[in-house]
């Protein structure tokens, strides 16, 4: 498979999952303020800043909205064309890149994510987002949910499948910890402490991740224990973290052949260690280290899984001694030009 | 639905001039007019969703939104009889036949120009004309593989050709497209027991491009290469490699080493045999050419002059679709085959010989003027149309650079009922056949109408406001 075609496709499922947990934070915070009618605008600003805080954003976010108000933020991540990573930005990005490798997706692959850009950009999509926004982000977890379903029944089990995979999985793992470490942020709690994550916000958070229903089923208590030790190490749960990285640690050994649990690349390398930490580690050894530490030193992994990645199947360093083109080829005047050039 | 429809005093591709239908057009005729007005407009609405869900679209340059546009489609198709198809079969395959003996010669013995048939300043000074490459061989001595031949007819309805695009032709997915969109949308018009399928398109392209790679043992890796997904026809490059079974590549993806073109994939590199490339000569390495080609692959034209590489179409190929080398088509058809044009072409004057600029220039406002090194409907001045400041314009491009120009009578092209705002009116167009030359010259039966929706409007491009219809050919 070609290394570009690769990467491209890894990239379009990390766009579609992104898009996914966006909505899904977005909605699952909206029912929660629901709950809390009783605040004032202040303490719903503080609400949402942990959601912009925990996607990396707040930089832009400032610079566009100085105030902070619960429908700004909800604008900001959803549909705010100046927001890269809004939902809309995803889907677009997911579907151009649908679209540079249609040749390599199913046709119902395609036809899915483009109905679903055509709809994000749709007077309809606009008028429930303003009038019925459950609706709104209901029809985009559904839309991924049947992109899913089709990519997993229509999508030949080759090596462009497991860069699939890795995306997905990449992505989800990544976004999963954010969502637990909404709770890092959480509004002063008036004595100049860091306000405690009641059962309210676990209840949140868990239901962002759709899993509300098989937590129960595994009897844990909603507090940080519990919710840390389903999702970060539930041995079963597929939005967990270990779950996740055990899916990235065996596709990357199907795409380069290797046995696992040993390495020949440095991705397999730092997979595999991350992998065994999450097997043989607890929540005990996350809350004494402090959830935030902890959470942020797992993402940085993911990040390092994800430039090797790139590294090791893309960029191969060790076949070529110049990387130029490679790339991401910038799109400057001249090459526009040159791309647009007439065909006959 | 066609009551009131007129053809006035243009050649039709339906009606006859005293308005009954054409016999092979009568089936047609019997279905569309048994299909309700609004039903038919909803229809044709569904045909505009089914191309963009599908992405059936082309991107519109200089638009910041980025936005993508589908060609217009219209579902009344043109319809060939047989024996009219047989007659363009026989005639395109004897011009392609020519062209590619005219483009052996011009790259080796230039034998033609030794006998004075062209003179040689028209060669040397066409503009895609590669004297880099004299004395090479390519592979089967094939240059144009894809040829997209513009076809039109006179008022008399006689078929001319207008244009022979041998360097990148571009359109083919649309001829498919079309089809399918047709069949699916508006399947109780469709007649599958008379309508010849257009279908092997995509694998008579394959094995073409199988027969020419250069290595002939196990199984050539052949590619499509594209300037990339910013190009307009990008989404047909993917269609077409989707539908071969082969990789799309861009530049980048590509790498030569010893001679030799490999890609890049996640395993490390693998050989490539064969290019389709959507890329022009002057684009495609930037050794040779462009120097500041960022699409091409550098050091891809020494593999190909070591023979380690086939090309479709091979470089050098627009000397013979060249403006002015036009004009003297019937003249190679005759002297390398020995044979009178089977299809004729379209009077031409060529600005560069004396007698002709003169007769262009006292005749400006009753031709068609192109500039030689244009394409796509640029650079032109349709004389009926235009104003004097326009016409004194050109006036002066054509005095200061003769070369560059050359002038046609204006031929008023056939029309075909369309679908209009107003109801079914007639909408001049022109035909593109795909030829594939492989191991013989063939033709797909059918191939792409374009039809210019605008009232009165000559010009069938899609970037001046054109749109397509299904062409079927009859098989009897």
């Amino acid at each position: 498979m070609l290394s570009r075609v690769a990467n491209t496709l890894y990239w379009m499922a990390r766009y579609v999952e992104r898009a996914d947990n966006l909505a899904r934070l977005i909605d699952v915070n909206r029912h929660l303020l629901l709950d809390n009618e009783t605040l004032g605008s202040d303490r719903i600003a503080d609400f949402w800043r942990p959601i912009i805080l925990c996607t990396g954003d707040e930089e832009l976010f400032q610079s566009i909205y100085p105030e902070t108000h619960g429908e700004d933020v909800i604008r900001f991540l959803t549909d705010d064309p100046r927001n890269v990573s809004s939902i809309a930005s995803c889907i677009a990005q997911a579907r151009e890149s649908a679209r540079t490798v249609r040749d390599q997706i199913s046709d119902e692959m395609w036809e899915e994510i483009n109905a679903l850009h055509l709809f994000v950009r749709s007077d309809e999509a606009a008028y429930l987002l303003k009038e019925a926004p459950p609706r709104y982000y209901e029809r985009i977890r559904r839309s991924v949910a049947t992109f899913l379903g089709i990519s997993a029944t229509s999508h030949t089990r080759d090596e462009g499948w497991e860069f699939m995979q890795l995306g997905r999985h990449l992505e989800r793992a990544d976004k999963t910890t954010r969502f637990l470490d909404t709770t890092s942020y959480l509004p002063d709690d008036g004595q100049g402490g860091i306000g405690a994550p009641g059962m309210l916000h676990w209840t949140a958070i868990l239901g962002s991740c759709g899993a509300l229903g098989a937590f129960r089923a595994a009897h844990h208590r909603f507090d940080v224990e519990g919710a840390l030790s389903f999702l970060v190490f539930s041995r079963n749960f597929p939005r967990s973290v270990r779950y996740c990285a055990d899916r990235v640690d065996e596709c990357i050994h199907l795409i380069s052949g290797s046995p696992r649990g040993g390495f020949l690349n440095e991705a397999e390398r730092v997979s595999g260690r991350l992998l065994a930490d999450l097997n043989y580690g607890n929540a005990q050894d996350a809350m004494a280290l402090g959830l935030h530490p902890y959470l942020d030193g797992l993402q940085e992994r993911f990040n390092r899984i994800g430039e090797l990645i790139f590294e090791t199947f893309v960029l191969m360093p060790e076949m070529f001694e110049s990387q130029r083109s490679m790339q991401q080829r910038g799109h400057d005047a001249l090459t526009a030009w040159q791309e647009q050039q007439q065909q006959q | 639905m066609l009551e009131g429809y007129l053809p006035d005093a243009f050649f039709d591709e339906m009606f006859l001039p005293d308005g009954t239908v054409r016999p092979h057009c009568a089936p047609l005729l019997e279905r569309i007019s048994g299909l309700d007005q609004n039903d038919f407009m909803a229809r044709k609405a569904t045909c505009e969703l089914y191309f963009l869900t599908q992405g059936v679209t082309f991107n519109v340059y200089h638009d910041s939104q980025g936005s993508e546009r589908i060609f217009p489609f219209d579902p009344v198709p043109r319809v060939i009889p047989a024996n009219e198809w047989e007659h363009l079969e026989s005639g395109l395959t004897q011009r392609i036949t020519a062209l590619n003996l005219f483009l052996h010669d011009i790259y080796h013995d230039q034998q033609i120009l030794k006998d004075g048939i062209i003179p040689r300043s028209f060669i040397e000074q066409a503009r895609h004309y590669r004297p880099e490459f004299r004395g090479i061989d390519v592979p089967a001595d094939i240059y144009i593989h894809i040829c997209g031949s513009d076809l039109i007819r006179d008022e008399k309805g006689e078929w001319l050709v207008l244009e022979d695009n041998g360097r990148c032709p571009s359109g083919a997915s649309y001829l498919l497209e079309n089809r399918k969109a047709l069949k699916r949308v508006f399947p109780d018009l469709f007649d599958t027991s008379s309508v010849r399928s257009v279908d092997s398109y995509p694998l008579e392209v394959l094995e073409m491009l199988r027969h020419i790679a250069p290595r002939k043992s196990g199984n050539p890796v052949c590619v499509l290469l594209t300037p990339g997904c910013h190009n307009s026809a990008y989404f047909e490059h993917c269609y077409l490699a989707r539908e071969m079974g082969i990789e799309i590549v861009e530049g980048r993806d590509l790498v030569v080493r010893d001679n030799v073109v490999y890609m890049r994939t996640t395993r490390g590199l693998e050989r490539v045999d064969v290019i389709y490339r959507r890329i022009d000569d002057d684009f495609i390495d930037p050794v040779v050419f462009r120097k500041d080609s960022v699409l091409g692959v550098p050091g891809i034209m020494n593999a190909y002059r070591a023979g380690n590489v086939a090309l479709a179409n091979a470089v050098g190929t627009g000397v013979a679709d060249d403006k002015a080398i036009y004009a003297f088509v019937p003249d190679i058809i005759r002297y390398y085959l020995a044979q009178e044009p089977i299809l004729q072409s379209v009077p031409t004057y060529l600005a560069a010989k004396d007698d002709d600029l003169r007769y262009i220039l006292d005749h400006l406002p009753e031709l068609v003027v192109k500039a030689t090194n244009e394409s796509g409907g640029y650079g032109m001045l349709m004389g009926p149309a235009a104003c004097k400041t326009e016409i004194a314009e050109f006036r002066e491009r054509i005095i200061a650079d003769p070369t560059n120009y050359i002038a046609q009578p204006v031929v008023s092209l056939s029309r075909c009922p369309t679908w209009c705002d107003e109801g079914m009116e007639g909408r001049h167009v022109d035909l593109r056949p795909y030829i594939i030359y492989g191991e013989t010259p063939r033709i797909v039966p059918g191939g792409l109408t374009r039809v210019a929706l605008k009232k009165g409007s000559l010009v069938v491009n899609s970037s001046q406001g054109g749109g397509s219809k299904d062409t079927w050919v009859l098989r009897q």
